[in-house]
């Protein structure tokens, strides 16, 4: 994921592990529960006394709650450093930008990595089948316990705009806006497709060890990077590929073999191999696994508007981006056609750029322009 | 401030809903929004009309009216504004079938093929017309379905619609009301105005109220507000 200049370090920022009282288990979709529940997170500004400017921002699937400062793990910028920061689109000076690592993941929150309490050892495949609506039921009774009882935004690209999509659904009373990314109200047959394809890779590595590779001492270091190379390719497109690599070679003259001859060779084998430093294998299982669950007009009678008929008093944001062919612009003009039909205010645009689904988090002007604008004036009508 | 929009600022009920199809640079939803506190929904094709609505604050949709109408719910607003846009349009005919189902009414303005300078220009030169109203060469027009006053009364009858009020406007000139089938007016309005709404059939005949004609045109931006006529009696 690239990123923009390093934060200002005037910024107050806070952050750690929120933990569900041992009360209140997480009831997850599938009828289990999750107990304990923790959340790692990071926030960036200050509550203001009314507890309106605060700012919930939903990571993809590989993402984390190192959106906006320094990931401890990789030692680079936050994902989001170039949207949030003093002056940027999400100013901390003006919200207080709460961002969390989702439940299934492995940056601090619960996770198929985390002990399973019934036998102190790590749950691997043991852990529940969570669902981007237990992510979100998570995030929301965080929320809570932090006296916070509207946000003023939910905003997230891919996996984190179906969040926003599940928040609009689920929590409508408790958002004064949404905005959704490049994301889409539903996995296509492709979309599953392409994340089997990861799986796959993963359980037959045989230091996947049907999932328990943490007793053994190893990891499933290749099928995880395989999963990462391939899914890396549907983040980005065919011309940005084009632009970026060509058929330019790594050093002159073929190998003949199977070397990598080609720069673009070489740059999966580096996406694959730095991504297995930072994500867990059975994490990469079960986001995957909630992705394909995720059928926001299932659950009302497959009527997408149904899913945000108690959406009205939300103003919504929806983006896309011209060259993703991952959740194509279709798929959100879906969305805000739901969105249309249940009434609800919302605004739509299609970004021109050719560097595909990724784009969110790339130096795009009109994507900027956008969010600025909408951002501004939700703003404004909430008197901050 | 465009003469249509001074028109259309006065037809608007205070705090309507309102849909406007081909919003552009949401001009006209700005100072609906700001002078009648509408709830307003942008539409729009153009991706620098959709960011100028972005960052002007207003509900927009990057759309194709020719599709997209489609799919809002019906009566979802209480107007549907059209403004000179319905000649840019694939098609004319649903677009306005749809507009009064989206919307109990609609407001459209077009530029009248009709006008004198058009039949002149076309007969003295033998040129498609390039007039202060549709200024563009035939080459680089957005405008595909061309239409005089005649031609959109006879379409608003075969639909069915109501024709509440009809104006013709000039640039700088207060509105003046019309009647739709007017002989002469077909070539002396260089751009029309209809409100329009949902009807049974055999009140087609009722002669359109007027809407227009004693107000003074509003100042732009911060002159009073001119005295407004209820659309229905």
């Amino acid at each position: 994921m690239d990123a923009g200049a390093e934060p200002s370090p005037e910024i107050e920022t806070g952050g750690g592990t929120w933990r569900s009282p041992a009360t209140k288990p997480l009831r997850l979709d599938s009828g289990a529960t999750l107990s304990p529940l923790e959340i790692g997170y990071k926030t960036y500004g200050r509550l203001n006394e009314t507890k309106t400017n605060a700012v919930l921002v939903c990571h993809a699937l590989t993402g984390d709650q190192h959106a906006g400062s320094t990931n401890p793990v990789t030692g680079r910028p936050g994902w989001w450093d170039r949207m949030i920061g003093p002056g940027l689109t999400l100013d901390p000076q003006r919200y207080f930008i709460i961002a969390t690592n989702v439940i299934g993941g492995c940056m601090g929150s619960t996770g198929p990595a985390s002990p399973n309490p019934k036998t102190g050892k790590p749950y691997a495949l043991s852990f529940p089948v969570i669902t981007i609506a237990d992510m979100v039921r998570a995030q929301a009774m965080m929320i809570e316990s932090l006296g916070i009882e509207t946000l003023f935004a939910v905003v997230g690209g891919s996996m984190g705009g179906m969040q926003v999509l599940q928040w609009a659904s689920d929590y409508p009373e408790k958002l004064f806006s949404a905005v959704c990314i490049a994301a889409a109200p539903r996995h296509s047959a492709q979309n599953i497709a392409f994340h089997e394809v990861g799986r796959q890779a993963i359980m037959a590595d045989p230091d996947w060890k049907a999932g328990d590779y943490e007793a053994s001492g190893v990891r499933p270091e290749k099928g995880l990077a395989v999963a990462r190379m391939a899914a890396h390719i549907t983040y980005l497109s065919e011309a940005a590929l084009q632009r970026k690599f060509g058929r330019e070679l790594q050093r002159d003259g073929l190998s003949w073999g199977f070397d990598a001859d080609f720069q673009v060779e070489s740059y999966l084998r580096h996406q694959g191999t730095s991504f297995v430093d930072r994500f867990d294998a059975n994490s990469y299982l079960y986001i995957t696994r909630a992705l394909d669950y995720f059928d926001l007009a299932a659950r009302h009678d497959g009527v997408l508007a149904n899913a945000f008929a108690k959406a009205r008093g939300v103003r919504f944001c929806v983006l896309s981006f011209s060259s993703d062919w991952l959740y194509p612009t279709g798929e959100s003009r879906d969305i805000v056609r739901a969105l249309n039909a249940a009434g609800c205010r919302a605004s739509f645009a299609e970004i021109e750029t050719d560097k595909g689904h990724d784009a969110f988090f790339l130096d795009e002007p009109q994507f900027d322009a956008a969010l600025r604008g909408f951002f501004a004036s939700a703003a404004q009508a909430r008197g901050l | 401030m465009r003469e249509d929009f001074a028109e259309i600022l006065r037809l608007v009920r205070p705090g309507a809903r309102v849909l406007d199809v081909g919003c552009e640079d949401g001009e006209l939803l700005e100072l609906l929004t700001r002078e009648k506190r509408v709830d307003g929904q942008g539409l729009e094709i153009s991706p620098a009309g959709v960011a100028a609505c972005l960052a002007k604050g207003l509900a927009v949709v990057q759309g194709d009216g020719d599709r997209d109408l489609d799919h809002f719910p019906t009566r979802a607003f209480d107007y549907a504004i059209l403004s000179k846009t319905l000649q840019q349009m694939r098609e004319p005919k649903h677009v306005l079938s749809e507009l009064l189902r989206i919307a109990d009414q609609a407001i459209v303005s077009a530029p009248n093929f009709g006008h004198w300078r058009m039949r002149m220009s076309l007969m003295a030169r033998g040129r498609m017309p390039e007039t202060r109203a549709l200024p563009d060469p035939w080459w680089a027009t957005p405008n595909i379905h061309l239409c005089t006053l005649l031609d959109l009364t006879d379409l608003c009858r075969e639909l069915g619609l109501r024709i509440d009020a009809c104006a013709a406007l000039t640039a700088g000139k207060p509105a003046r009301p019309i009647r739709p089938d007017g002989f002469l007016e077909n070539w002396r309005a260089e751009t029309v105005l209809f409100l329009l709404s949902r009807q049974p059939e055999d009140r087609s005949a009722e002669t359109p109220k007027d809407l227009f004609g004693e107000v003074a045109l509003p100042k732009p931006e911060t002159g009073p507000k001119p005295r407004r006529k209820r659309a229905k009696t």
